[in-house]
């Protein structure tokens, strides 16, 4: 991998993706960035790590970038104990939320940022309190709080008032808190404030044996479960300098690919049910039912939780299981296709998608808008198309995508996702090698793995170190950490009843992002 | 609207058994509904609280109201204020920062009030245990009337501990 004309040694991990480790100094680190972002290429995660126990004997800060090769993984060590790193916020405006992460976790500093306001730290942990510093265990118990305020950006002018919304909503709906400056009905400015769910997921994987490590990332975020227990797993076998048997690899697709379908359906009928279209909720909900249930029939679990584990996969499939698997896609996408001839023929429903909470392509690329609504908004990435892994090379997939950017957008891309992967799932079944589920993984001989899938909401980031039997760092990274921020863009403008409309279109990670 | 009609006929109700419902399943929901009318004789309204869970819990409780498992046919609904709730359906493990609020949300919940703890992690913190930032199980936090494992419970998990909470309520003669 070459990055412009900077001189940076890069190791390729033994992974089935294209992913390089260099490590830069402080020039090389803002200069990368910048020629990563004018190549057209996204910031994909951003966090740090107490290595002062380590070889490198000091913190170092550590970012993920996507480009048109591949995935570059850049350390970057505070060897000069200067507990401070060149802001990339300029650059990547999605950097600033993992850089205020970045402090709240571990105390260092991006250089020349603006906003440091707590994020994941809701200004209640002591102040030598930094949870992934070495001196830190985990298992501290922290004294009760006060509330403390967060200073939410006013807007001022006649008539402007505030609705303030949240962490407990209204529906059955993860925590977090919007605060909604308006005027009349009009949105003229959506401020987010995430972290309630923080569980302390980074931490805790630091008493977690590598092969065990798995459970908990597959409980990172309950919808994408199989995407994140695949992450994690490639990036122990990159480790181990392992794969998983082909008939392990074809079954995870088809389980990623049965998530994928699983969420689309249901945000399908939450998505009517927002614009007061109560048949559609019922008939996908239906729908999704009997998906999840075929998925308990077969592979023992509603979600096949636990059922991606290192090496390869703990469920297999008869022929039975094949061909009931095969029916039901008949089944769905028969009457998808109603539904979706429903949908787009009710002009009500129309009317309130089209054009609402808009994100334009320029938009969309400038504030780094991934996955599936990035998808809905011109930005053409997906994992499974650009760097297709094993099973993926062999079905070429095709990537949905759409450029008006609007909540009848998004929709519109999770339609033509349902039937791509319906038929991604029959080329998997009738394709599906014989052999073994699951390969003996060695004791991991690297220190760093990675793990790269196209989740159904984008693409999931796992970055692991290991040090013998135990995790020294594990980081996930969700999409929704890219996402969020936009979503504060597509609201502007448009009036308070359509938010939990716009909301659903995009239907983020709270629990992947606040981990 | 003819093609929604027909859909919706050609749908059916699916709150019988269905086929691909187990013949076990299906008494066993037409056990529960009975069963909360003679002991409730009226509707039964439940706020949810997620206090920190991964999510998998809410997936399973939103299909609870699904057509299969009908919970408003039972005379059981979701509620969008604690005020309005007999009930706080809660799923865990506690979060630190979300602590403050649960505690919240249960002082603004009308006596007699009933709460259910939902999932592993609901219970006793699960994977997650207890920690920096983590309370653990709902249990810490505000008192608790019935437990319901699974990771996460399946829908009819959570109705029957719905059931049981009430049960348990009625029984004891509060």
């Amino acid at each position: 991998m070459q990055l412009l004309d900077l001189e940076l040694v890069f190791e390729r991990l033994p992974m089935p993706l294209p992913v390089w480790r260099a490590t830069v100094d402080r020039a090389q680190w803002l200069a990368a960035a910048q020629a990563v972002a004018a190549g057209g290429g996204r910031l994909v995660s951003l966090w740090g790590s107490d290595r002062r126990d380590s070889a490198e004997g000091c913190f170092v800060v550590s970012v993920a970038l996507a480009t048109g090769e591949g995935l570059a993984w850049l350390d970057l060590p505070l060897s000069d104990g200067v507990l401070l790193y060149p802001d990339l916020g300029g650059v990547f405006p999605c950097a600033v939320r993992l850089q205020r992460a970045v402090y709240d976790l571990l105390g260092i500093d991006p250089e020349g940022a603006t906003d440091l306001r707590y994020w994941l730290n809701h200004g209640d942990w002591p102040g030598d309190f930094y949870p992934l510093r070495r001196e830190c265990s985990g298992q501290e118990r922290l004294d009760d709080h006060e509330v403390v305020d967060y200073p939410f950006i006013k807007v001022e002018g006649d008539g402007v008032h505030e609705i303030p919304v949240g962490p407990v909503h209204a529906g059955i709906i993860e925590p977090g808190h919007f605060r909604f400056s308006i005027v009349g009905e009009k949105v003229l400015r959506l401020e987010e404030r995430l972290g309630y769910k923080h569980k302390g997921i980074d931490k805790l994987f630091e008493r977690q044996a590598p092969a065990e490590g798995y459970r908990l990332a597959g409980r990172v975020s309950g919808d994408s479960t199989v995407a994140y227990a695949w992450a994690y797993c490639m990036a122990l076998e990159a480790l181990s300098g392992a794969a998983p048997p082909p008939r392990a690899a074809w079954l995870r697709a088809v389980l990623l690919e049965r998530e994928r379908i699983a969420n689309h359906l249901g945000d399908l009928g939450a998505l009517g049910n927002d614009a007061a279209f109560a048949f559609g909720l019922a008939q996908f909900m239906c729908l999704k039912e009997d998906w999840l249930r075929l998925n308990a029939r077969l592979f023992g679990h509603r979600f096949a939780m636990d059922r991606i584990v290192p090496g390869g996969v703990a469920v297999d499939l008869d022929a039975e299981g094949g061909a009931a698997l095969l029916e039901q896609c008949a089944i769905v996408e028969r009457e998808v296709r109603i539904l979706r001839q429903i949908y787009d023929d009710h002009a009500g429903l129309q009317d309130r998608f089209i054009t609402t909470g808009t994100v334009s392509p320029r938009l969309a690329t400038q504030l780094g808008l991934t996955g599936m609504a990035g998808r809905a908004s011109g930005v053409a990435f997906d994992l499974r198309a650009d760097f297709p892994v094993t099973p993926y090379d062999q079905l070429d997939v095709q990537m949905v995508t759409h450029r008006n950017g609007d909540v009848a957008a998004r929709v519109i891309v999770r339609f033509e996702e349902i039937f791509e992967s319906l038929r991604l799932i029959r080329r998997l079944l009738h394709g599906l090698p014989e052999g073994a589920l699951r390969a003996d993984l060695a004791p991991p001989q690297g220190r760093f793995g990675a793990g790269w899938v196209e989740g159904w909401r984008g693409g999931v980031f796992v970055a692991l170190e290991v040090e013998g039997e135990r995790i020294r760092r594990c980081h996930c990274h969700d999409p929704s950490w890219q996402n969020w921020p936009v979503l504060e863009h597509a609201v502007i403008g448009d009036i308070v009843p359509d938010f939990p409309l716009i909301n659903k279109s995009f239907n983020l990670s709270y629990a992947g992002h606040d981990r | 609207m003819w093609k929604i009609l027909t859909q919706i006929a050609k749908k059916g109700i699916r709150s019988e058994p269905a086929p691909t419902l187990g013949p076990e399943e299906g008494i066993e929901a037409g056990r529960i509904q009975q069963e909360l009318l003679a002991i409730l004789g009226r509707a039964l309204t439940i706020r949810e609280v997620d206090a920190g869970s991964c999510n998998g819990c809410e997936l399973e409780i939103h299909a609870v109201n699904n057509p299969y498992y009908n919970l408003e046919g039972y005379g059981i609904k979701f509620v969008a204020s604690p005020r309005h709730a007999d009930l706080l359906l809660v799923t865990g493990p506690v979060s630190r920062h979300m602590a403050f609020a649960l505690k919240r949300t249960y002082e603004a919940t009308p006596e007699p009030k009933l709460v259910v703890a939902i999932g592993d992690c609901g219970c006793d913190g699960g994977l997650f245990g207890e920690s920096y930032a983590s309370l653990g199980g709902v249990h810490n936090v505000i008192p608790v009337d019935y437990t319901v494992r699974g990771c996460p419970p399946t829908p009819l998990d959570i109705l029957r501990g719905i059931l049981a909470a009430v049960r348990v309520r009625h029984e004891s003669g509060q």
